[in-house]
């Protein structure tokens, strides 16, 4: 029989791919059928920052000599927009690896669903982490595409900045989906998360301003920050001021972690769901 | 006005289109304990909602302990205790916070309220799980919880809907035997039940409900009586075997009742009945020869077994 | 602990108060007060709570009041005076937080307890009806905001953000802002359907938050754009709160507090009309 796609007894049940396929594909048919419940925080909030903050106020900003020399002389609608795409990947990921992964472990349970199918915990990992993924690039090709006709982008490199913002949200996607995976207690911390880590990365890792405008000590600290290297990246490929060794810095940076993040997921989900 | 705590004159819910309940009469005496049985969705719950005063009625008439739901609820459910279908105690809070918190919203006094959970924690047998939050507590333990819960304003008509699902035997026979304690101090108790052996043990009286009508009332034994004989002789036949033997079998039987898996013989005389089935050439796969019971009332007048 | 029980009891408890005699007894009991003993029973660390209601508005005192002040340098105050960027946005804050809060406690808070927690299911098979669960929320709103307001007054005082002694005023004007706000999610939760709807409510939240004259300073929009920003309820939440804090008292307060006062008694209006068949069906 090879109903189902699957092979003779003896071959393995399912090619990695074909497992991650299947589980991106459940994740799609959810997404297609309730992306306008999210479809605002994710496209809509990055743009009102950005038409709060870039627009009228930027010209306020863009008449500052002080200013003109901190942002390197380019127009603040044009420094704040690939910071906002960025800022807006990492957001969205942070919510997307925290409660729909808890409650699929815990209130739903579709993961001991998933993998009572041939799709082992390894699998599923690397499927649930494309699906975010795929879901950080859909909103953030839809906030490209409606601020390019306003004049917020300069040229191409805005493409490699949203392929920068969706890496930085997935290298902190994965650890968090770990931390998801593994907490069993009924109050959970990601409220605090996003209040207490996410929130004061957004505000310090130079979205809004450079972070020579901290002191020292903060400006050693935004070095931790996922989202600093981010936006240093996407900033610069946007404006196209990246350099190679600070880039190469970056993303070593964001490679790790999202590398760390995926180990620990993995470890995770196994230890949960094969006990 | 007859002494009776509940009364329903043509009682009717819709909710939208769908009519949940649709005309019912019924009257509940103080002192009694009184039962709905029915399949999924025949009303029942619908109706306990009614009666505990949360969910409006759509017509007819109702009274409780001698009041208008629409306009005394507050005072009636004072009075009432509730021990919904599916568990809504507070997640958020420990066990014994969650019967604190719940006795002061009917207005008791802290102190009194305190006394009260001390005494409910060790009626239902938790105790020792008094500080745990609810989320820790097994699916039969916050059951108890919910029926302890129910009992902290001492009320004097109490509404059980499935009070029993989830609980393993041992729990459920403490619930029976508490129950039946609250039944000797007066309380009257109004209880939906899927167990028959649990309406026959404690209720006595019973209404069988489908699809929003009552279609039988009674004791348990009248309503067995009434609707089933004496014995039933239950024979499992091969699968395919079975066609056409309930036409051959239709006069050894007063009824014939066909199951997926088995034929239902209703008889006076069950080992009479099994004698001629043999003789018609019957073989079955077993048999078995049994008093009738509440589920064979059940069966007759739902045309449903009642564990679906 | 203790001393917020007290508080609740006195706010909660208009038990021969006016509500009872207008309200039938099948909406209202006067026992709104038990809920907030609930929710105060829930979050039994009252430090860890204001602490975390502080934080959300300090951090961005902080990161635009210090980073993007430094840009913008000093902005032109309600009065006309030379103002920094970081006293500008610090009444905002507090008006935006003093929303935000009363907007999460009385939309998504409530909506899940209702849905998902199946609370009131529980209470209202106790004698309280759907207007004790209501002010009850509404009155734990205004004891969390009320704290929040005061920890971030504070701040405000401590970092000499504040130039005007009307600024005692400010507390009962950020209460009567929550309050007003709360009434209004009250209203908008009677009509969620499910959390595709909570959307909307970020839809409306977000837009006040950063448009009304809380970051960016009026002036800098085309005469249009004022004109919408000033439609917004929380353009006068803020707008008062600044004249206090800066001591530009002038009569125009009293247009803003009949918006809000307005919007309040809407609020509790379309509520107290819908709350029966929200959570009796
Ligand atoms: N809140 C509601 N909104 C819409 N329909 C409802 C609601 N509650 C119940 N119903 C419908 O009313 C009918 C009767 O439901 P009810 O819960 O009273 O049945 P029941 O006898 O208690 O069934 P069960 O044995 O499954 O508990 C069902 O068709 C159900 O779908
Ligand atoms: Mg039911």
């Amino acid at each position: 029989m090879t109903a189902h796609g699957i092979a003779e007894p003896g071959s393995r049940a399912l090619s990695g791919w074909q497992a991650m396929l299947r589980v991106v594909e459940g994740l799609w048919i959810w997404y297609r059928r309730n992306w306008r419940a999210t479809a605002v925080s994710n496209v809509a909030q990055p743009l009102l920052y950005l038409a709060a903050f870039g627009v009228g106020f930027g010209g306020l900003i863009d008449a500052s000599p002080h200013a003109a020399q901190a942002t390197g002389g380019v127009p603040y609608l044009l420094y704040l927009a690939p910071a906002l795409l960025t800022v807006s990947a990492v957001q969205n990921a942070t919510f997307e690896s925290t409660y729909p992964i808890f409650s699929a472990f815990r209130s739903q349970r579709t993961y001991w669903g998933i993998t009572a199918t041939p799709i082992t915990p390894a699998q599923l990992v690397t499927g649930q982490l494309v699906g975010i993924a795929l879901r950080l690039t859909v909103s953030a090709t839809a906030y490209v595409l409606v601020i390019a006709p306003f004049g917020a982008i300069r040229g191409p490199g805005v493409l490699a900045a949203l392929v920068f913002a969706v890496l930085c949200g997935m290298a902190f996607s994965a650890p968090l989906m770990a931390l998801a995976a593994a907490w069993k207690k009924g109050r959970t911390p990601f409220a605090a998360i996003s209040r207490f880590v996410v929130l004061p990365m957004v505000l310090f890792s130079g979205t809004f301003f450079p972070v020579s405008q901290l002191p020292r000590a903060v400006q050693a600290l935004v070095r931790i920050s996922p989202l600093w290297h981010g936006t240093e990246l996407a900033r610069g490929a946007a404006l196209g001021t990246l350099r190679l060794w600070p880039a190469a810095g970056h993303l070593a940076y964001l490679t790790a972690l999202l590398a760390v993040g995926v180990l620990l997921s993995r470890w995770r989900f196994r230890v949960r769901l094969t006990p | 006005m007859s002494d009776s705590l509940v009364q329903a004159r043509g009682l009717r819910k819709w909710f939208g289109a769908l009519e949940a309940v649709h005309g019912i009469d019924f009257d509940v005496q103080a002192g009694e304990v009184f039962g709905f049985l029915g399949p999924n969705g025949a009303g029942k719950s619908s109706t306990m909602r009614m009666i505990g005063c949360v969910s409006p009625r759509s017509a007819g008439e109702l009274q409780v302990l001698g009041m208008d739901p629409d306009t005394d609820g507050p005072w009636i459910r004072s009075r009432l205790g509730v021990v919904p279908q599916q568990d809504n105690l507070d997640l958020e809070l420990s066990v014994q916070d969650n019967l604190h918190v719940y006795g002061r919203y009917f207005g008791i006094s802290r102190a009194a309220v305190r006394a009260k959970a001390v005494e409910l924690l060790d009626f239902v047998q938790l105790t020792d799980r008094a500080a745990d939050p609810v989320e820790q507590l097994s699916g039969g333990m916050k059951r108890r919880l919910t029926i302890a819960r129910s009992l902290v304003n001492e009320p004097e008509l109490m509404l059980l809907d499935e009070p029993t699902t989830g609980l393993d035997p041992q729990a459920r026979h403490l619930l029976w035997d508490r129950l039946f304690q609250l039944k000797q101090q007066g309380v009257t108790l109004i209880i939906t039940t899927h167990y028959m052996d649990e309406a026959e043990q404690l209720c006595d009286r019973l209404v069988v409900m489908d699809g929003g009508l009552i279609v039988a009332e009674g004791s348990p034994r009248e309503l067995i009586a009434r609707y089933a004989t004496r014995e039933v002789l239950e024979l499992r036949l091969r699968p395919g075997a079975r066609n056409g033997w309930d036409e051959t079998l239709k006069d050894v039987a007063d009824r014939v009742e066909e199951l997926p898996d088995r034929l239902l013989l209703y008889a006076s005389d069950g080992e009479a009945a099994l004698a001629a089935a043999h003789q018609r050439g019957v073989q079955p796969v077993s048999s078995l020869i049994r008093r009738s019971t509440l589920e064979d009332v059940f069966l007759r007048l739902t045309g449903r077994s009642l564990v679906d | 602990m203790r001393a917020l029980q007290e508080l609740s009891r006195a706010l909660g408890a208009p038990r021969a108060g006016l509500l009872m005699r207008v309200l039938p007894p099948a909406l209202y009991v006067g026992r709104a007060r038990m809920l907030v003993l609930r929710a105060s029973r829930v979050s039994r660390n009252i430090w860890i709570m204001i602490l975390s209601g502080v934080c959300e508005p300090l951090f961005f005192l902080v990161a635009m009041g210090q980073g993007l002040g430094g840009l913008v340098g000093a902005v032109v105050g309600p009065a006309g005076q030379q103002l920094s960027y970081a006293a500008f946005i610090a009444p905002g804050l507090l008006a935006a937080s003093a929303m935000n809060g009363a907007v999460y406690d009385t939309t998504y808070s409530v909506f899940f307890k209702l849905k998902y927690a199946k609370l009131y299911d529980a209470v209202l098979a106790t004698p309280l009806g759907p207007m004790d669960i209501a002010l009850g929320e509404i009155i734990w709103a205004l004891i969390r905001g009320g704290m929040y307001s005061a920890g971030f007054l504070m701040i405000m005082l401590v970092t000499g953000l504040i130039s005007s002694p009307w600024a005692v005023l400010a507390l009962p004007v950020a209460l009567f802002v929550t309050f007003a706000f709360a009434s209004v999610g009250m209203a908008a939760t009677s009509f969620m359907r499910s959390w595709q709807d909570f959307g909307l409510v970020q839809l409306a939240v977000l837009p006040m938050f950063l448009f009304s004259d809380t970051f960016v300073p009026l002036s800098v929009y085309s005469p249009a754009a004022q004109w919408l920003t000033q439609a917004s309820p929380l353009y006068h939440a803020v707008t008062l709160l600044r004249d206090l804090t800066t001591g530009a008292i002038g009569w125009s307060m009293l247009g803003h507090g009949a918006y809000l006062l307005v919007m309040t008694a809407a609020g509790i209006l379309v509520a107290s009309g819908r709350l029966k068949a929200l959570l009796l069906h």
